[in-house]
């Protein structure tokens, strides 16, 4: 991928392969989307042959943040890199805005509704609107609960954030 | 020292030296910290599955809130101290956090009458906090701020049920308001009118009293507590005190 479709403020600098490799990293709780998707990952810079993974962390409580600091290093391993560290910026604060259009379409077809807004939301698996809300906090910090109105499916809904 | 323990003068490292920036910096950790403790003991025990789940997602986001903050005053103090060592290794003296958030679960009402006094404090003070000339401080404050806009929303629609629910369940959110009313002048101190105002239209619209009794208790920002701290951090600290080092 290029840097350049990095969700954000865009000033993304990227050691061209291994920004890939970092960019494919996957989130633990929903497999479909990558780091990069997902808008958490800011930068990967070289300093000196030093690797410099920056990431900006999604909710305060969600435990994915570790695994996925983890999972950033086996990555690098694999390609041989045994210089670098995962840096946590705090600010600018992740919103749900820097989710790109690909992580976005990659939810609905994973049945979780996109962040749309409560009154927007459609059920994933038929389209039908105004789906009722059964709790604000479902299986993670990220998602509430929803059953559809129309096929009575539960869903969960991503969280505007 | 006998003539300390004599006069009954507290024990433990004096927190009177901190700097004013770690000082601010632990003192939220500290709430978020004893908070996350207090919600997550209601894993498998709330009324119902949903509940269970949400309150187990507001205590992560209050760990994780502690966890960055301790990490950044770390930072700050430069003297190597990791959020494991704030959070483990120091004394009941040592905490400064209010008294409201160490006060025990009590019943489902009473749970959620503490988190609404202090969802309605969070909202201010990450609004404040968010405006901070230290840029991570600002950034924690605002993610922080809109985690606490869920919580709210959670704990304070169900103080109206409650309070405008059955006799019991009225019965019992009026108990658990007077109980901990003694707790919110040191709460709100440093916002004394916007959470009075806010927490007396969340009262009115669930049918519940402020109380008149004007007795309060504070001295948790100076690491005096109730007796319920020690006790908590017992159990938390046991494991990393037992086995210093540990590592999962």
């Amino acid at each position: 991928m290029d840097g350049s479709d990095l969700p954000g403020d865009g000033v993304v600098r990227l050691a061209t392969d291994l920004a890939s490799v970092v960019a494919s990293v996957v989130d633990p709780e929903i497999p479909v989307l990558t780091i990069a998707d997902l808008g958490v990952l800011r930068s990967v810079a070289t300093e000196d042959g030093h690797v410099v993974v920056t990431i900006t962390p999604t909710y305060s409580g969600c435990p994915a943040m570790r695994q996925i600091e983890d999972d950033i290093g086996s990555a690098l391993l694999r390609e041989g890199v045994e210089s670098f560290e995962v840096r946590v910026s705090h600010n600018p604060v992740w919103t749900t805005d820097w989710i790109s259009e690909v992580g976005i379409r990659k939810l609905s077809e994973f049945g979780i509704a996109p962040p749309t807004g409560p009154d927007e939301v459609l059920c994933p698996r038929c389209e039908a609107d105004r789906p009722r809300l059964v709790a604000w906090f479902g299986s993670t910090a990220c998602k509430a609960l929803m059953v559809c109105s129309s096929c009575g499916e539960p869903f969960d809904y991503f969280k505007q954030f | 020292m006998s003539d300390q323990i004599l006069s009954g003068a507290p024990q433990g490292t004096p927190v009177v030296d901190l700097d004013p920036r770690l000082r601010t910096l632990l003192s939220h950790a500290d709430d978020n910290m004893v908070l996350a403790q207090r919600l997550g003991e209601w894993i498998s025990r709330a009324p119902e599955l949903e509940i269970d789940i949400a309150l187990g997602n507001v205590a992560l986001d209050h760990l994780g809130v502690a966890r960055s903050l301790y990490t950044h005053a770390g930072e700050l103090e430069g003297a190597e101290r990791t959020e494991n060592d704030f959070a483990m290794r120091r004394t009941e003296r040592e905490f400064l956090n209010l008294l409201l958030v160490e006060q025990p679960n009590g019943d489902f009402a009473q749970t959620i009458v503490r988190q609404v006094f202090f969802d309605v404090y969070q909202g201010v003070l990450w609004g404040d906090l968010a405006g901070s000339d230290d840029e991570t401080l600002a950034g924690i404050a605002a993610r922080a701020g809109k985690e606490t806009a869920y919580h709210h929303e959670f704990s304070t629609s169900w103080l109206i049920r409650l309070g405008d629910g059955t006799e019991e369940s009225h019965f019992r959110s009026q108990r658990a308001v007077d109980a901990l009313w003694r707790f919110t002048a040191e709460l709100a101190a440093p916002y004394p009118d916007s959470w009075r105002a806010a927490i007396d239209d969340l009262l009115a619209r669930a049918g519940l009293l402020a109380p008149e009794d004007p007795y309060q208790r504070s001295g948790g920002r100076e690491g005096y507590h109730t007796e319920h701290l020690g006790f908590l951090l017992a159990e938390m600290q046991w494991m990393d005190r037992t086995y210093p080092g540990m590592e999962w």
